[in-house]
């Protein structure tokens, strides 16, 4: 990483699209497009090229503004990477104040996602840390030359700590923001690079529980969310959407839509009617109250999810059907022709919906050949594209703000719901106009997790040890829609489909395949997205083969991960927690079951019995190793939340389809997990000096199998279905 | 034209009969704390109280509240239970997307308003279970009710 100077007051370090800055100077501002405005009018004179970046700003009164560039929906991004930042820099997080910056994307793209503004697959923390790291040391070290040339004392000789720097020797000091005050960026910039980075054992904001930025106000009802934008003169919209993916209205009537006080306009878009009216409640009533006839064309009418699944087994069951390759080494069918046992199982798992309790929703207003997009998204980049693409805009021309997100999970990745408030706004000229999906719209509209079938066979040989695996898994694709180039690039791997198929169980033959079928219904991201299905199939297989030879379904994990100590420690650690080896109440089981994705391991245990034929999950433990933990209390709430959001699929999720149309609407007929079903969690962070891996996500996909194996302990069934079956 | 009081004062709203609390509150009132969630009484988010009583106001038509005292999450932050609440949550640091959390505080209120003694995790479940939460808080939830009771109690000792 080479360093320049771009102006009297603003540094620059990187190249290409991953760029890190760090701006100083005696601005006192804590907005950021204020300062970039100003530092880029006065450099302008003085450089060419200039480019205003800046991760931070220091004020005069030593409160520094850090600009966050995640997506905030609850996974503590604005606290995470900003700590990360704070920690190199020495500074006083009591001092820090946090910013969402800019969705500039060649200023603040996430390294992870090839410099995109995208907040997803558990990789901002992974994607920014060694960024965030190098920027912070690099404005230390600037403020630390400033305060060395002020006193004519040699820079190793000063301290940096809590944003205050000392020399001990004259026994002088000055804050950071008394250092920034008088700050000229020197011809030659401290240089930085990942040796020059502290230790984990100097860490003093890292792995401390240190107070999320955003609970504030979501602890009294002041947090803005995408819904709660306003704009002085602003419409909103409802759009009565098309049954079934695909289709187009034919013809309209909207004389009753009309008729009701309040509407304004009845416009028909591509793939729905939006009725504009000023109230949200006007426009949906208006809105059922269209009558429209649509066309009968599209490929999703023959999508029927109990059917498909039929198709999509007998392909996985077809072992000669050559998928597309995810994972392999060795002559895996040979190994299983070989061995002395073999298992196999098929696996199966429903559609299901992400159900952020912010529904979808965007704010978008057009002056001129300009857009303005206000949105709860996952990815500013996304928005921008598809603003370009449907809107006709240039990119340069589209600003997106992202507001606090009322939950992702994957579902604010894509961009569709964008889609209506840029098409109303360009119809509306300075009108701002807020569209909102209703829950029903919400479900109509899913991009719900791929339906999936699997098959899984695995070879054990005489001395009970594993020699071959094959794991085919049938589905419609993701990266295949949303990223086809990268996908094809890469040979037809579509990573979100099959994450945790593949992992550090040591098994010398082995093929994953990927049988993808294409239906005419998106699917896409959900949290944990493959992994959800993936460990589910394989960790009750795994579990099954410990059965099978009779041997400890823990020992056979710790057998399996000998050259992995970090999986055999939260292994150990969950075992301990949960008491293991423990008798447990009549009536009562444990399932055990681990996962490797986003390089973070952990292992869980549950404690489950069966009441009134069902899954009853009376206490959780978690054991996870995510390399350096950033925040370990946020990743205790990460590892709980996601599993609890594991166990509310696993007793009752499931979106289905009948002739390309979701048939549930609604939480009447698509339950949640409540408030009564929630087992008591406990979760071990168990940090590593290892770079760190996501969390986010971390917590689910354990949750089903271990669960599973709990059940097939207590009742000698095994059960293959994600959803579980209605009764056990 | 339909009249009632709305944390403590008086107001007017010029409304269609049928629209729901819920969006009377989000646009003439500018009100957002009070959320859209289900539209259908199924989530709790639009939680609110009417003379006392948690209600969804998702499915409640302003023609419905002539003369009723309708508190939201605004106006129970400037309650000393509002107060308590809002402190026990940020102690247990219970929000993650947050966007549930309001209807969470009020139906919380409603609890504790007609707990009859110390409240179990059982009982606080049980009492919170009309209200989804999608990022899986409930067991911060109930750290956090049983905290704000204490503190309550403490206060009026």
């Amino acid at each position: 990483m080479t360093l320049q100077s771009i102006s009297r007051r603003t540094f620059l370090v990187g190249g290409g699209a991953t760029v890190v800055g760090v701006m100083v100077g005696g601005l006192g501002i804590s907005n950021l497009a204020l300062a970039a405005q100003e530092v880029a009018s006065s450099a302008e004179a003085a450089s060419n090229g200039f480019s205003p970046v800046a991760w931070v700003s220091i004020a005069a009164d030593n409160t520094t503004t850090i600009y966050s560039p995640g997506a905030e929906m609850g996974q503590g991004t604005m606290t995470a990477i900003p700590s990360i930042f704070a920690e190199d820099m020495e500074l006083d997080w009591s001092m820090v104040k946090v910013e969402k910056s800019p969705n500039d994307s060649k200023l603040f793209g996430n390294p992870g996602f090839g410099g995109g503004m995208v907040t997803g697959s558990s990789r901002t923390v992974v994607g920014y840390y060694e960024v965030m790291r190098l920027a912070g040391l690099q404005a230390k070290l600037v403020l630390v030359d400033v305060a060395a040339q002020a006193w004519g004392v040699p820079a190793a000789e000063i301290k940096a700590e809590n944003s205050v720097l000392r020399h001990a020797a004259s026994n002088r000091q000055m804050t950071y923001g008394e250092a920034s005050a008088q700050a000229k960026a020197p011809d030659e910039l401290p240089k930085v690079d990942k040796g020059m980075l502290k230790p984990m054992s100097e860490f003093k904001i890292i792995g401390k529980d240190i107070t999320r930025v955003d609970v504030a106000s979501k602890s009294n009802g002041t947090a803005q969310f995408g819904l709660d934008f306003r704009l002085p003169g602003m419409v909103w919209a409802s759009v009565l959407q098309a049954p079934v993916q695909g289709e187009t209205p034919e013809s309209v009537d909207d004389a009753e839509a009309k008729a009701v006080t309040g509407v304004s306009r009845v416009v028909k878009l591509k793939h729905g009617v939006a009725v504009v009216a000023d109230s949200f409640a006007t426009a949906r009533k208006a809105r059922d109250l269209l009558k429209v006839d649509w066309s009968k064309t599209a490929k999703a009418r023959g999508y029927d999810s109990d059917a498909a699944m039929k198709d999509y087994v007998a392909r996985a069951e077809q072992l000669d059907d050559a998928g597309d390759v995810w994972d392999k080494h060795g002559d895996a069918a040979g190994a299983i022709k070989g061995a002395t046992r073999t298992f196999q199982a098929s696996y199966t798992t429903a559609h299901v919906a992400q159900c952020t309790m912010e529904p979808m929703n965007c704010t978008a207003r057009v002056q001129g050949d300009k857009v303005e997009i206000w949105v709860p998204s996952q990815s500013a980049s996304f928005v921008i594209g598809t603003a370009a693409a449907v809107g006709g805009f240039k990119p340069e021309n589209i600003t997106v703000h992202t507001t606090l997100l009322g939950g992702g999970y994957g579902r604010r990745v894509e961009a569709d719901f964008a889609v209506e408030a840029v098409l109303l706004a360009k119809a509306l000229p300075g009108v701002p106009v807020q569209v909102i999906w209703t829950r029903e719209d919400d479900f109509l509209r899913s991009r719900s997790r791929p339906l999936t079938a699997q098959h899984l066979v695995a070879g054990v040989d005489e001395q009970g040890k594993i020699v071959g695996w094959r794991h085919r898994l049938v589905s419609e694709g993701i990266y295949s829609r949303v990223m086809a180039k990268a996908y094809e690039a890469s040979g037809n791997k579509d990573a979100p489909v099959m994450e945790g198929a593949d992992g550090v169980y040591e098994i010398p033959a082995l093929l994953i395949e990927h049988c993808r079928e294409e239906r005419g219904v998106d699917v896409s991201f959900w949290r944990a997205v493959g992994a959800g299905y993936t460990k589910f199939a394989l960790e009750t297989m795994i579990d099954e083969i410990a059965q099978g030879l009779e041997k400890d379904p823990l020992q056979l994990r710790l057998e399996l991960t000998g050259k992995t100590p970090r999986a055999q420690a939260v292994l150990r650690e969950a075992a301990a927690m949960a008491g293991w080896d423990k008798a447990r109440p009549e009536g009562r089981a444990l399932g055990l079951a681990f996962s490797d994705t986003w390089t973070s391991f952990i292992a869980m245990v549950v404690e489950v019995s069966i009441k009134d034929g069902r899954p009853l999950v009376h206490q959780v433990w978690a054991a996870v190793d995510c390399g350096h933990a950033i925040a370990p209390i946020n990743i205790r709430a990460q590892v709980e939340g996601a599993a609890l959001f594991g166990l509310s699929a696993l007793l009752s999720e499931r979106l289905d389809y009948k002739a390309g149309e979701a048939q549930q609407r609604n939480f009447d007929t698509y339950p949640l997990l409540r408030a009564h079903q929630a087992p008591q969690v406990e979760v071990k962070v168990l940090p590593t000096d290892n770079a760190p891996g996501g969390m986010g996500e971390v917590g689910l996909p354990p949750m089903a199998p271990a669960v599973a194996n709990a059940v097939s302990r207590l009742t000698g069934k095994r059960i293959r279905t994600l959803p579980f079956p209605k009764t056990i | 034209m339909v009249n009632f009081t709305l944390n403590g004062k008086a107001v007017s709203v010029d409304a269609a009969a049928d629209k729901p609390l819920l969006w009377a509150l989000r646009e003439e009132l500018a009100l957002t704390g009070t959320k859209f969630g289900c539209g259908v009484a199924q989530c709790g988010a639009c939680t609110v109280h009417i003379d006392g009583q948690p209600t969804r106001s998702c499915v409640l038509p302003l023609a419905a509240l002539e003369g009723k005292q309708v508190t939201t999450i605004e106006g129970l932050m400037q309650t000393d239970m509002g107060k308590a609440l809002e402190s026990a949550w940020v102690d247990e640091q219970v929000a993650q997307c947050g966007y549930c959390q309001s209807g969470q505080l009020m139906s919380a209120a409603g609890l504790l308003e007609t707990a009859k003694g110390p409240l179990t995790r059982e009982e606080v479940l049980e009492g919170m279970s009309g209200n989804i939460c999608r990022c899986g808080t409930y067991n911060q939830i109930v750290a956090a009710v049983v905290g704000a009771q204490k503190s309550i109690a403490q206060e009026g000792s």
